[in-house]
């Protein structure tokens, strides 16, 4: 059980992205960014489907089973018979840790992670604009907040929202029930239950940390339930200090929650982690709904989640976490025509629904999505992400890659490892935040 | 060899022995020679120095790997940023690296050394006691990263914790807890001794198979006298043939400190481990990271790391041909 | 002395003249020791192709080493498709071969020429070779990777159009990389050979290739073979150029490709247990094979010193 997957992990945005249509928007760089909009006078080119033909090559980071196979069911789907497409299937941690040279020789369309990850890559000139794929149609099929997180610092287009899913605290409503468990909405409730737990012989929460990403997750709900989104989020962007006692507030808590987690998280995967909750040895997991991918067959029917309960009277519980998946084109394709006539089926709730119907441990991106085809979990992912007025990416898609991979990712793991130096690692965060983030 | 040297009491001078052998090529045959070291060389140094060269140069740049017109030259501020704000990592590095390489010393060479002493000793069966140790060193590395981390470590099913765990789960390549600790928040960690044993595993074979050769041509009417003399077994070792052994003494020294230096593989095979790090995997995670990498600073490891072996290389290069030179003249 | 241990490498059989010793306690004691230290070496080794062998469900709930209630070979059938095996054995025959034979053919030109006449820059030639094995392979692949990334090839050449993705920069950086080392065992084994050798040829006549190609050469053979045994497994068992000299993945080798085993083409750790069988089979059927070869090519590299 020590298949080592790192999965969705994601980068920095300097705002959020809202799936809901009435968009907020508050961080002063989003608003800058809705400034840029499009330069007057651009004609409103559209894609002419079914014209492409040839050859057109698709990078894919989508090596796990399903995710590979719904991948292929959906390239096959791709309506224009004319086009041939060539897969490049390459494992996820490979793609990922080689993103940087890989874009410089890439395939015709890409896969990738929206937000600041996407605009750091089309600030450097990797990535082709594709403002006429969104005209043709998908900016009514696509959310303003979708399609703000798809836009570059230079006002195009260059990403189109395939899937995304939630993070939470997921759980086996048949565990609970027999228990007499209800989710907590309160940290008093979450205590409570934890200790019932206790008291039953399961460890509260599964945690695997091998990979550095996975407590990240944690990080996240503990900072925007505390300190609200936009501290989270100006904290993510280098605006914010590590030595803040904000953030050391943060740590004190998570420092108290610790002995409800499994032990050693550091050498274990999040699957098995996830294990010890599909086997009923722990009651819950925080994480995103690709756990439910852990369960035999894929099969989430005893699976739900539950938002992280307030723990700031001012924030409540108005952020929610939900990293978007998508696509991108390259700088200078082969196949322009192929590679916009797929960006646009990949924003089309058609593709979405045939990649889902596989994998089904995520949501179409798609405002057309017909939910009733959706699984109970889908479902109540939905529409928690459309209800929060705030959504986060997650720490390595909100902020710089470099300090996620090699400043955020270690620090968690040396918390983990001796919460008690906790004093000693934000400082050396902030540090490295600062030289990073003059860069 | 050496009483070759001696004899060439007035060694002719290079240049004019040079002159004399080429003139041993006329004509074609002087551009055949020309081509037949050339086409090598400019290979060679193309491929392998002139990068080496330019990740120096980049050490004192900002470059983020992607456009060349947003490099700027930044002097000594990556190598600044090193030993301050990234000093945790880069000390730590260090100090691993350092136990690396005492550790091979103590453990992989020293039972090398045993092992090939004692299958020289007219072992039945030599040969397959000689496969079995250096099976690990051509093993790969998917093998080699499946064996230690899912077979050996695993927390819940390995044969480690099945064996000490006394019933218990234990985080073999997690727990990054110090052992041995060095100074305030540096130390030698847990999972660092769990992978020292892997890399003990893969190399003492090849040290063993070193010596091995080595020992074949000990002159054993020497040490046969020494047993006839009334040495005891280590004292013959210690003052007959490992005397002898100088030449692989040598070559195992350099191999030890490049590897120690060098030692990148199982590290990342087994996902690197916090507190495992090793200054190549720091390299690595800073030039080839996702984020653009940070080329600037990933080269200035590189280039730290360049530095500590280029001493150790340029000491047994010249060591090596100034003898050979001598041999050569003859 | 390094006449002697020349030829005592060469011919590594010379060694095994010596009486039998009488069976003693201290003997015994050896034995033992011998005995157990491989049996601790075999076990990472036993558990993993015992493991290949084990379905996934039992693994898990008896741990890696418990008595079997069933083997199969359903691993190695799902790890063959999976991982697209055959492909990727190809991909790297395909850079292995051609790497292989340059690398042994242009540093037997360089060791015979530094080797046989003494010029002006013979020290300092050998001198870059014999350093530029010892490098870090980090310090070479960024600047590699820029270089390979601006070079155009025809069509015919490189699917992507560029040195960069193509097989044949992948052969070239191996070729540079490994004659380094060759270079240095082969000179110091050419070296050996008598002088009176090329003295012979040149008055019959002979110019540098025919003494290179006819005279040296053959002589030379046991050493080639034994290199081209061990750059066999060096070149097979590198990832790490190809991890980011090559972005297709299915045209990548196979150690590169499947180097992160847990990188998730795979499901299950027996899964990825034969996996693993599959990538490590032809370094160990050439070990097995010319085992004789592959500890020579190591010592006429080392006793040199």
């Amino acid at each position: 059980m020590t298949a080592r997957s790192t999965r969705p992990s994601p980068s920095p945005s300097l705002h959020g992205y809202s799936l809901s249509r009435r968009n907020i928007l508050k961080g002063a760089a989003g608003a800058a960014v809705l400034g840029l909009g499009l330069p007057a006078g651009v004609a409103r080119a559209q894609v002419e489907l079914g014209t492409a033909s040839g050859e057109l090559t698709v990078g894919s980071n989508y090596s796990n089973a399903l995710p590979q196979e719904g991948l292929r069911a959906t390239i096959d789907a791709f309506p224009n018979e004319n086009v041939t497409i060539l897969l490049n299937e390459v494992d996820h941690n490979t793609f990922q840790e080689n993103i940087t040279t890989y874009l410089q020789n890439p395939d015709d369309v890409i896969p990738w992670f929206a937000g600041y990850r996407m605009q750091f890559f089309a600030a450097q000139g990797l990535l082709g604009p594709i403002d006429d794929v969104w005209d043709s149609g998908l900016t009514d099929t696509m959310s303003e907040g979708f399609k703000l997180a798809s836009t570059g610092l230079d006002g195009l287009m260059y990403f189109v929202p395939w899937t995304y899913y939630a993070w939470g605290i997921h759980y086996r409503p048949s565990i609970f029930e027999e228990n007499g468990w209800e989710p907590a909405a309160t940290m008093e409730d979450l205590q409570t239950l934890a200790s019932s737990m206790q008291d039953a012989g399961l460890v509260p929460f599964a945690l695997g940390n091998d990979g550095r990403w996975p407590a990240m997750g944690t990080f996240d709900q503990l900072n925007f339930r505390l300190n609200g989104y936009q501290f989270h989020m100006d904290l993510m962007a280098g605006r914010e200090s590590w030595t803040d006692e904000r953030v050391r507030n943060v740590f004190t808590e998570w420092e108290a929650l610790l002995p409800l987690h499994q032990e050693n998280p550091n050498g274990r995967t999040w699957e098995e982690a996830a294990s010890a909750l599909v086997n009923g040895e722990a009651g819950m997991m925080t994480i995103g709904n690709f756990v439910g991918q852990i369960f035999p067959d894929g099969d989430t029917s005893d699976l739900d989640f539950f938002p992280w309960p307030a723990m700031n009277e001012e924030f409540g519980t108005d952020t929610i976490e939900a990293p978007i998946d998508g696509w991108m084109m390259a700088a200078n394709p082969q196949n322009v025509e192929a590679a916009k006539e797929l960006l646009y089926f990949f924003g089309t709730a058609d593709a979405q629904q045939t990649y889902l119907s596989v994998d089904p441990s995520s949501i179409g991106a798609s405002l057309e999505m017909d939910p009733s085809n959706y699984s109970p979990l889908q479902q109540k992912t939905f529409e928690a992400v459309s209800a929060a007025p705030f959504v986060t990416q997650f720490l390595d898609r909100d902020t710089s890659p470099e300090f996620a991979a090699n400043v955020a990712g270690q620090a968690f793991a040396d918390f983990l490892a001796d919460p008690a130096s906790i004093d000693a690692i934000l400082e050396d965060m902030q540090a490295q935040a600062e030289v990073i983030f003059a860069e | 060899m050496a009483t070759a040297a001696q004899v060439q009491t007035a060694p002719i001078p290079a240049q004019a022995a040079a002159a004399r052998r080429l003139r041993q090529f006329e004509g074609r045959d002087r551009w055949i020679v020309l081509a037949m070291v050339g086409i090598p060389t400019i290979l060679h140094i193309g491929l392998v120095w002139i990068p080496t060269v330019a990740s120096i140069l980049l050490s004192f740049t900002d470059w983020n790997g992607i456009r060349f017109t947003e490099m700027n030259w930044v002097g000594l501020e990556n190598y600044r940023q090193i030993v301050t704000a990234f000093r945790r990592d880069f000390y730590q590095a260090l100090i691993n690296n350092t136990v690396l390489l005492i550790f091979l010393f103590l453990g992989p060479t020293a039972l090398g050394i045993a092992l090939a002493y004692m299958l020289d000793r007219d072992i039945r069966g030599t040969r397959f006691f000689q496969g079995i140790f250096f099976t690990p060193v051509v093993l790969s590395l998917a093998v080699v990263g499946f064996m230690w981390q899912s077979v050996i470590y695993s927390t819940e099913n390995g044969l480690a914790t099945q064996l000490f765990g006394g019933g218990n789960p234990v985080d073999w390549l997690g727990n990054q807890s110090f052992v041995i600790p060095i100074a305030q928040g540096f130390g030698v960690s847990a999972n660092f001794l769990a992978i020292l044993v892997a890399i003990a595993w893969r190399h003492t074979g090849y040290i063993m198979v070193l010596y091995l050769a080595g020992l074949k041509s000990v002159d054993s009417s020497l040490r046969e006298a020494a047993m006839l003399d009334g040495s005891n077994e280590w004292q013959v070792f210690r003052h007959v043939v490992f005397p002898s052994l100088k030449p692989i003494n040598v070559v195992v020294a350099v191999i030890t400190v490049i590897e120690a230096l060098r030692a990148f593989d199982i590290i990342y095979v087994l996902n690197v481990p916090r507190k495992t790090e090793v200054l190549s995997i720091l390299t690595t995670n800073n030039l080839l990271g996702e984020g653009g990498g940070n080329v600037g600073r990933g080269s200035a490891y590189a280039t730290i790391l360049f530095v500590l072996c280029f001493g150790f290389v340029i000491w047994y290069v010249t060591n090596h041909y100034r003898r050979t030179q001598e041999g050569a003249d003859e | 002395m390094s006449a002697a241990t020349a030829t005592a490498a060469a011919a590594p059989t010379t060694a095994g003249s010596r009486r039998r010793a009488r069976i003693t306690p201290g003997r015994i004691l050896l034995y033992a020791f011998i005995a157990v230290t491989a049996l601790i070496w075999l076990v990472p080794i036993a558990g993993a192709i015992f493991a290949s062998f084990r379905p996934f469900a039992e693994t898990v709930r008896d741990g890696f080493f418990s008595w079997p209630q069933s083997l199969t070979l359903d691993n190695y059938r799902g790890a063959w498709e999976q991982g697209d095996i055959a492909r990727k054995y190809w991909n790297t025959a395909v850079i292995l071969v051609p790497a292989l034979i340059f690398t042994l053919f242009f540093s037997s030109m360089v060791a015979f020429v530094c080797s046989r006449f003494s010029w002006k820059f013979n020290i300092l030639l050998l001198s870059i070779f014999t350093a530029g094995n010892l490098l870090p392979q980090q310090i070479i692949i960024q600047p590699l990777f820029q270089f390979y990334n601006r070079v155009e090839l025809p069509e015919w050449l490189s699917n992507s159009g560029r040195l960069n993705g193509s097989a044949l920069g992948i052969i070239l950086i191996h070729v540079a990389f490994q004659s380094g080392f060759c270079t240095f065992v082969l000179s110091n084994y050419m070296k050996l050979l008598p002088k009176s050798l090329n003295e012979a040829a040149r008055m019959d006549g002979a110019g540098a290739w025919r003494q290179y190609w006819e005279i040296i050469m053959p002589l030379t053979l046991p050493a080639i073979a034994a290199l081209a045994t061990l750059e066999f497994t060096w070149i097979y068992n590198d990832f790490f150029w190809a991890v980011v000299l090559e972005q297709q993945g299915a045209d990548r080798p196979i150690t590169s490709s499947l180097a992160n085993l847990g990188g998730e083409f795979f499901t299950d750790d027996n899964l990825i247990a034969a996996a693993s069988m599959y990538v490590a089979l032809p370094t160990l059927i050439v070990y097995f094979a010319l085992q004789r070869y592959f500890i020579a090519g190591l010592t006429i590299g080392a006793e040199k010193g």
